[in-house]
């Protein structure tokens, strides 16, 4: 029996790329999909890579009015709203993943530093887990209500959390992560930053300090000084994360071999990318488009215990729509790689 | 018959019928090896070919 699966804010770049994911997973169904704008119009109109599927045919997009009640509730609405019409949302389905930001944070008050509001919902924030497998598999097994992840804090907590898992770094030194993102991160709407001959060929660094995403990855990996700085590059999808910690100990590249192995060396969708030779010898997000797979990898300046640690997604799949239907995956019971083996392209 | 990377540590499965001074990739970190014993079996890193990887 399939399960039946609808997606509130299917116009936007992550409903987009959950249609593209749930309309051939083997075990759902898509029931419907949202848009306020294009109500009545086919998902198509939004997502032209959709045309001519016979699952996308059966779908036009409604208005939020108009949902009814289904298995599986995707959230992938702006900043905010999800929040304010929550318990509307529980009423349609007994599970949720919601792909804003809303839930992410436990601490009201974490939100509140951050997000520079008082949480609309805040008695829900514990219902939440935070939906990254390789951190919460076990309680996403059994959720109700599941958050998606931020982009860039997964390729940071996917960077660093061998390092912190192994005790590696000094927790005295502060750790600094640069993020270079496409511009996909910036949603379909459009502005006068993102007009193509503003944007095309830009390296701009949009948030140097004071990124929204340093709080997931204070509170899922428990550090309490990292830094992110965030610079947007000539890609279109794509996060590369490049994280500089500095060790407690003396440490050397087979030990962070043995702390990546320890923490992804059974992981469905981390691969470890460290090669002696070749042209892609560290992670590279160009690879990745599409895909569900984070590479991870690692270079050490024994002399000064600086370790560099990397992690390259797809910001749409592995930072956004591809963890979110892991997620559904581990929280139906289903294999958690259904629907997810796209292994990328090359070249591209 | 099973060896490990010098270098990363892998554990590799060398094929039927290696033999001493062969050279091959290790399949995780792509280090050039070479099988200096068969019995134990024993990689060491093979010596390096000139550099061209750069911008």
């Amino acid at each position: 029996m399939s399960v039946r699966v609808s997606i509130v804010g299917g116009s936007g770049y992550v409903g987009g790329e959950l249609l593209r994911l749930l309309l051939f997973h083997p075990l759902v169904t898509v029931a419907q999909a949202t848009s306020e704008r294009l109500a009545g119009k086919p998902i198509t109109v939004a997502h032209p890579n959709l045309r001519g599927i016979p699952a996308a045919r059966e779908v036009q997009f409604t208005s939020q009015d108009r949902l009814t009640p289904c298995d599986v509730l995707f959230l992938a609405l702006p900043h905010g709203d999800a929040a304010r019409a929550i318990d509307r949302f529980a009423e349609l389905a007994p599970k949720i993943i919601d792909c804003s930001a809303d839930f992410r944070l436990r601490d009201p008050a974490l939100y509140a530093r951050w997000y520079g509001e008082t949480h609309p919902a805040p008695h829900w924030l514990e219902q939440f887990v935070y939906g990254l497998p390789e951190l919460h598999r076990d309680a996403i097994r059994t959720a109700r209500y599941v958050s998606g992840v931020g982009c860039n804090a997964t390729a940071t907590n996917l960077a660093l959390l061998p390092l912190v898992r192994v005790g590696l770094i000094d927790p005295t030194r502060d750790v600094i992560v640069e993020v270079k993102v496409g511009s996909s991160e910036g949603g379909a709407q459009p502005g006068e930053s993102s007009h193509h001959p503003e944007r095309s060929g830009a390296v701009r660094s949009f948030a140097p300090v004071g990124h929204r995403h340093t709080a997931e990855v204070v509170q899922e990996l428990g550090l309490s000084r990292v830094h992110l700085s965030i610079t947007s590059v000539e890609l279109v999808r794509g996060a590369l994360a490049t994280a500089h910690a500095f060790a407690s100990a003396p440490v050397s590249e087979k030990d962070l071999w043995r702390a990546f192995r320890a923490t992804y060396g059974s992981e469905p969708f981390v691969r470890i990318v460290r090669e002696k030779q070749g042209v892609y010898r560290l992670p590279e997000p160009k690879i990745l488009a599409g895909s569900n797979y984070a590479d991870v990898g690692f270079a050490v300046d024994e002399e000064t215990g600086r370790i560099v640690s990397i992690c390259a997604i797809d910001n749409l799949m592995k930072g956004a729509a591809g963890t979110a239907v892991q997620c559904m995956n581990l929280m139906c019971g289903f294999e958690e790689r259904t629907g997810l083996e796209f292994p990328g392209l090359h070249p591209i | 018959m099973r060896a490990t990377c010098p270098e990363c540590e892998a554990e590799i499965t060398l094929p039927e019928g290696t033999v001493e001074g062969e050279i091959l990739t290790c399949p995780e970190c792509a280090a050039e090896l070479e099988v200096v014993s068969i019995d134990p079996p024993e990689l060491a890193l093979a010596p390096e070919v000139e550099e061209d990887w750069g911008e």
